[in-house]
Parts: structure tokens; sequence; C-alpha cells
């Protein structure tokens, strides 16, 4: 079962703590917030996108299963 | 759990007063718990207003601020503990959580167990935090700024300790970070803008650069001066 | 009032155009008149009948998604079914779209056919509560137009689920769908992002189906008459008719029912000069020789990307500039954004003012860089389509207009006219009140 990220753009509020914890996924724009890559999770960057959900301050960051 | 914790506290210091050990853990204890609430609530404002602190990566701010959370939860238990199996003076343990449980010092402890509820809902909602409504993790979180003072007034009024020397300093260097802290974060929150208000505010702050063109940084788009200025805060 | 014209026919389509709009065109139907017309209210007695229907017939959403109906009925029959929930069914006539006046013209001339739709949708779901949700400020009199019919309804015991009527505030984000159930949840009608969808859990937690008002009339039609009939006007792949909203060079917005399939060459006219703008303000911009080899359909139209949506068709008059157009409407899209997801909020407004730009003489070389950058940073990382639909829109004007951009870099244009053709509302909502 693969698992995406996702970001909640109403949440959001640009941080950016999960581009530094994920830089492979997930890219800051211009104004601070977060382009996420939303193919497939590779396994071995799991950890790091767990840290980069807890991490998020407002929780806008998941990992859904698809 | 709690008999034998006592237990290995008393061996440890047989032969010395465990009163005079335990009475001083628990004020070392709660000078600790303050100092580590301050920098807390620092770190949280912080948090709030995207700061960073000098040479950390940001998530290590949202970070500090949960980690030392827990680390001052831990001291207040300690502190807690002494002061209970302190024999010198009964203190029940439920007036830790019970204000104005404790016959001995009934307001100062009061004021204590306040302060350690709050603390104790600030906490459990943060850890529950993905399984409930934003709106009331929110509101539990605010209580924080409550629980803050009402555990400095505990501090200077439980114990002479906090009215004298550097212990004093250190009370009124805790309360003036909090009050200027504080402070700064009302006058930028007023200066935050309602959602309704914000894409307004946005397009005419870009619509004035446009006209004014020729003011540009060559790449033509926004220099890290203008960002700021034109992120509209969305808090 | 906009008037309504008979729908022409297209060469060799068995057809009986029009199908929703009363014959006389221009009068309010009343319920006799609406008996008479469509004859009695079929409801079938049980959830899930008419469900089958509605997949033979091949009915899509009329309102922009064109979303197969059956689909999205069959979703809400079911999360009500496996929660044991009444669903809520609300009829969406809010069309937000300021080009667009064809759920307007048809509530107005024909209540009695969306009523129904609703009530058989509201059966069809097991439904317990109906709403019809309008636009305020369109047209004042729809409103009572509406509780008038609703009141003929009541004295006949045509109804067997109460209507409610609401009103939405008039904002372009109005008509979303989760917008709509912020609003009737007592918010403010802005974009929600909570999963799971609305059919599952919507309106107070019950399992929604929300329909554009044009939809559930084409349902009551189809309840009546079938999917056969249904099918005997359009294309294999898309059936059946679309009220469209068409502006030519007089600015006057018409009403026309149309097959779907139908050539744009016929249905619009001599196209050869100029754009023509397709879809509304989340459309297509495209060149009008171009658009004369394309139907009506959104298999034709998928070749130049463009989609039928909800059926604008807008041809400006070749003395219009399109770039002064487009950056006019983007900067109402800018306004009209919720500003709550930092994309949006951000992309736009910079968009319109570089836009702005484009559109007058000698614009900044990286004018154009910059929007085409922006457009594409705004795409898919909102909590609703409107930064999609606006960068859309803002692309293929640079492409369609891409001569005029040339023209203006050297200061010059090949416009005659500064008077603003497009239809763009007054006022921006300035404060939380706006919203609600």
């Amino acid at each position: 079962m693969s698992e995406k990220l996702l970001v909640n753009p109403i949440e959001c509020e640009g941080h950016g703590a999960c581009a530094e914890l994920l830089p492979e996924m997930i890219a800051l724009d211009e104004w601070g917030y977060p382009i996420v890559d939303g193919r497939p999770l590779p396994p071995a960057l799991e950890r790091d996108a767990r840290a980069a959900v807890s991490a998020c301050p407002t929780l806008a960051l998941r990992l859904m299963r698809s | 759990m709690l008999r034998f914790v006592s237990y290995l506290i008393l061996e440890t210091v047989s032969g010395i007063n465990s009163h005079t050990v335990l009475w001083y853990a628990s004020r070392a204890t709660g000078v600790v718990a303050l100092l580590l609430m301050t920098a807390v609530l620092l770190l949280g404002l912080l948090v709030t207003r995207q700061g960073r602190l000098p040479g950390l990566p940001r998530f290590a701010v949202t970070g500090l601020h949960r980690n030392m959370s827990l680390v001052a939860v831990v001291f207040v238990v300690l502190h807690v503990l002494t002061a209970v199996l302190d024999s010198y003076v009964h203190i029940p343990l439920i007036s830790a959580v019970v204000p104005l449980a404790s016959s001995y010092e009934r307001l100062a402890l009061g004021l204590g167990a306040v302060s350690l509820d709050i603390m104790i809902a600030v906490i459990v909602t943060s850890l529950l935090r993905r399984h409930l409504s934003r709106r009331l993790w929110r509101a539990v979180h605010l209580l924080a700024y409550v629980s803050w003072p009402v555990a400095w007034l505990h501090s200077i009024t439980s114990s002479t300790d906090l009215r004298h020397g550097w212990l004093f300093l250190t009370a009124v260097g805790c309360a003036l970070l909090v009050v200027v802290a504080v402070l700064w974060r009302l006058s930028a929150a007023s200066r935050d803008v309602p959602r309704a208000e914000r894409v307004g505010l946005l397009m005419a702050a870009v619509h004035d650069r446009a006209a004014l063109k020729d003011k540009l940084t060559g790449r033509g788009t926004a220099s890290a001066q203008d960002r700021t200025q034109e992120r509209i805060s969305r808090r | 009032m906009t008037t309504a014209t008979q729908g022409t026919p297209t060469e060799g389509t068995a057809t009986d155009l029009p199908r929703l709009l009363p014959h006389s065109g221009r009068q309010p139907e009343d319920w006799h008149a609406h008996a008479a017309r469509n004859g009695r209210l079929p409801y079938r007695d049980a959830p899930g009948r008419l469900i089958q229907e509605l997949q033979a017939a091949g009915l899509t959403g009329r309102g922009g998604a064109a979303f197969p109906v059956h689909r999205k009925l069959a979703a809400v029959l079911e999360a009500a079914q496996q929660r044991r929930r009444p669903a809520v069914v609300i009829a969406n006539g809010a069309e937000s779209e300021p080009a667009s006046d064809k759920d307007a013209t048809l509530l107005w001339l024909a209540p009695h056919l969306v009523l129904d739709g609703l009530q058989l949708a509201a059966e069809a779901v097991g439904a317990d509560q109906a709403i019809l949700y309008t636009h305020a400020e369109r047209r004042g009199d729809v409103g009572k137009r509406l509780q008038q019919a609703l009141t003929e309804r009541r004295a006949i015991g045509a109804d067997r689920v109460a209507v409610d009527l609401a009103e939405a505030p008039p904002r372009f984000l109005s008509g979303q769908e989760t917008a709509l159930i912020n609003h009737l949840s007592g918010g403010p009608a802005i974009p929600t992002f909570i999963p799971p969808r609305i059919t599952e859990r919507g309106l107070g937690g019950a399992p929604t189906l929300v329909q554009n008002a044009e939809t559930l009339a084409h349902l009551a039609l189809i309840a009546r008459r079938g999917p056969g009939w249904f099918r005997q006007v359009g294309t294999r792949a898309e059936p059946g008719s679309m009220l469209c909203t068409i502006r030519r060079a007089d600015g006057i917005p018409r009403i026309t029912e149309v097959p779907l399939g139908m050539s744009l060459n016929v249905l619009l006219g001599d196209l050869r000069d100029g754009a023509v703008l397709i879809g509304g303000y989340h459309g297509t911009w495209v060149p009008a020789a171009e658009a004369a080899r394309l139907t009506l359909d959104n298999h034709s139209l998928g070749k130049v990307g463009a989609r039928v949506g909800a059926g604008i068709l807008i041809t400006p008059p070749p003395d219009r500039c399109g770039l002064a157009e487009t950056a006019m409407v983007v900067r109402y899209l800018a306004l009209e954004s919720a500003g709550q997801c930092g994309p949006c909020l951000n992309g736009l407004p910079r968009i319109a003012a570089a836009l702005t730009e484009l559109a007058g003489a000698r614009p900044r070389r990286q004018a154009r860089a910059d929007v085409e950058r922006w457009a594409g940073l705004v795409t898919g990382r909102g909590a609703c389509h409107h930064p999609d639909g606006t960068a859309r829109f803002v692309r293929s004007a640079l492409i369609t207009f891409a001569a005029e951009l040339d023209r203006h870099e050297h200061g010059r244009c090949s416009a005659t006219s500064t008077t603003p053709f497009l239809p763009i509302p007054h006022g921006s909502a300035r404060t939380e009140e706006d919203w609600i």
C-alpha cells in the first residue's frame, strides 16, 4: 500500500519546516508555501516524511494511504 | 511506584536531614520548572510568528517548543513529588491538581494546582491534536497564557526564595521577558489582516508596484524586502 | 431579463428543442402551464429507481464539471443507506459566474421543472431535506418567483420533501460545492478542505447531493420521457441538450438551448476574425477561425484545451483589446479569492497586476514570463479550483492574443475602444460580512 503526501492549503501558513525535513519531496515556492510531490512516497523516505508531518506547526501536512 | 521512589530517596539521603533535601529539591525543581515554562512560552510565540533561532533550522523552533514543554512537565512533577514526600509539612498529593485542597499555604498551592491543570490540558490536547477539532485545540492552547502568570504568582507566594537575591532577579527577569514577548505578539497581531481583507490589501500593494515598475529589482520578482511586506500574515 | 430563443436544429438530428424552457419564451410558467406542457410529476415511489435511467440517459452535470449524474446520486444513496441517515439534496442555482445567465433564466421561466427535478432527486437518494440555493443580487424577483412556485406546489401537495430557499452572497465562489455548504452551515461562502467528500458527509454531516439547477430540470424530463428520448439529441458520448449563454458583439446575453455536438460556426454564426471565449471566466480563449472547426462537446473542445463548462460563449467585437478585457476579468477573479490558501492569495493579485501591465503599452520585459510562472505556481495548490481556472483563462489569453502582446511591446494596440465589454460585477468583498 503506497502513501502520498498531501497539504491542506487552508491550514498551511508557510512555516516551511516540512521542506527542511523532506527536501526530496517538498520544495518552497517564492512565497514560502510548499510544493509537494504528489507521487507515491518511496519507502526509504517514510521516516523523514513522518518527521515532516509531525513538525508542521499547523498539522497541514498529511500522509494519506492510496 | 510512589512508595518505591520515596523509599529510594529516603535511603539515598539517610543520615542527612531528609526534610532539608526534599525541601531544597522542591524549591530547586520549582525554579527550573518556571524557567522552562518561560522558555516554552517564548518559543511558542516564536513559532506563531514564524521566527527563527539563529543557527537552527526552522523545524527546530517547533521541536524545541514541544520537547521543552515535556521536560517542563517532568520538572513540575518532580517539584510536586518532592514537596509531597517531604514530611515536614503535610501536603496531600491531590492538592497538586485540585486547587485549595491543601491546608498548608492554601492559596499559594492552589495557584500551582491551577497552573498545572492547564498545563496538563494543553499537553494532552496537543498529543491528541490529530483527533480534535482545530478550534478546541487552539482554545485550550491559548490557556497557556493563563498558566504562566498563575505559575509565576505561585512561585513568589509559596516561598520567600524568589523575593530575595538572584532568585528575585530571575523571577523579575522571566516576567519581563514574558511581558515584552506578549506585547510583541499583540502588536504583530494587530497588524494581522483578517481573511476577507487580505486579497484586497495585496492587490493594492502589487498594483502600486506595477505602476512603479522602474524601481523593481532586475529579476522582476519581489526582493526579500518586498516579499515580507507583501506576504500578508495569515493568522 | 435576458431573452430566450429557439434552439437551432442540427442537420439530420430529430429535435424537439427547446426542451427545458417554455415555448412562449417570455412568460414564467405557473403550475398549470407546467403540468400542461410536461405532464405530472412521476415519482418512482422508491429510492434508487431513477438512477439506472439516468445512467442509460448519460446525463452529466450542467454546472460546469460535467460529472455523470447517476454516479453522484448513487454515491449519495449508498452513503445514506450505509450510514442509515437521510440525505440532503441541494439545487445549486447560485450561478456565480457573471457571464452566465442560464440558471437564472431557467428558474425564472420554468421553476417547476427544476423543483420537480429536486423532488425526484430527493426521492432517488432517500433525502428528507431539500434546498434551492440562489444568488443574491442576480435577479431580485427570482426569489419571489420561486416563493410563488413553492406556494403553488404546497397548495397541491406536489412536493414530498419540503423545500427551503437559501440565498448566497454575490461572490464568485458562492456556487462552489464546499463553499455552498459552508454558507448553509452558517459560515462564510468560502471553500473548505475536509475529506471525505460531501456525498459522504456534507451539510450537517449528512450525505449531500449538490446538483446544478439545469441538471435537475433535465432529470425531471428524463423521468417523464425516458433515456431514449434524452439521447435523441446530442452525441453518443455526450448526449442531450444544454442551455447556453451566448454574447455576441452587441453584448446582449441570449439564452439558447443547444444540442451537444452542435457546430460552433452554426451556433455562433460566421466565425472568422477575433476570438471566442468558451466556458466563461475559468474557460478558454480560442481564435475564431479555430473555433469555427469545433463542436459544442468536450471531445471536440478538448483538442484546444477548452471545455463546455456551463455553456458560456462570448465573441467580443473586434474593436476591443482581448488583453485588456482579460486583465479586467482577472482583476475581478483575484479580488474574489477567498484568501485562504497561500498560492492563490499571493499568485492571483500578482498575475492580475502583470496582466494589467501587458494590457498597457510597453510592459516590462519580464511581465509575460512572470505570468507564465505564477500561473503554473497557483495551479492545483488551492483548496478549490479557482486558481486553476483562472490560470487556464490567463494562459489561453497569452496564446490566443500573442500577436496583440507583440503589438503592445511596440507601443501599439489593435483596439479602438476601451469600453469594458465582458460583464464584471461592481464592488468587491471588503469585510467578512460580504461573504456571509
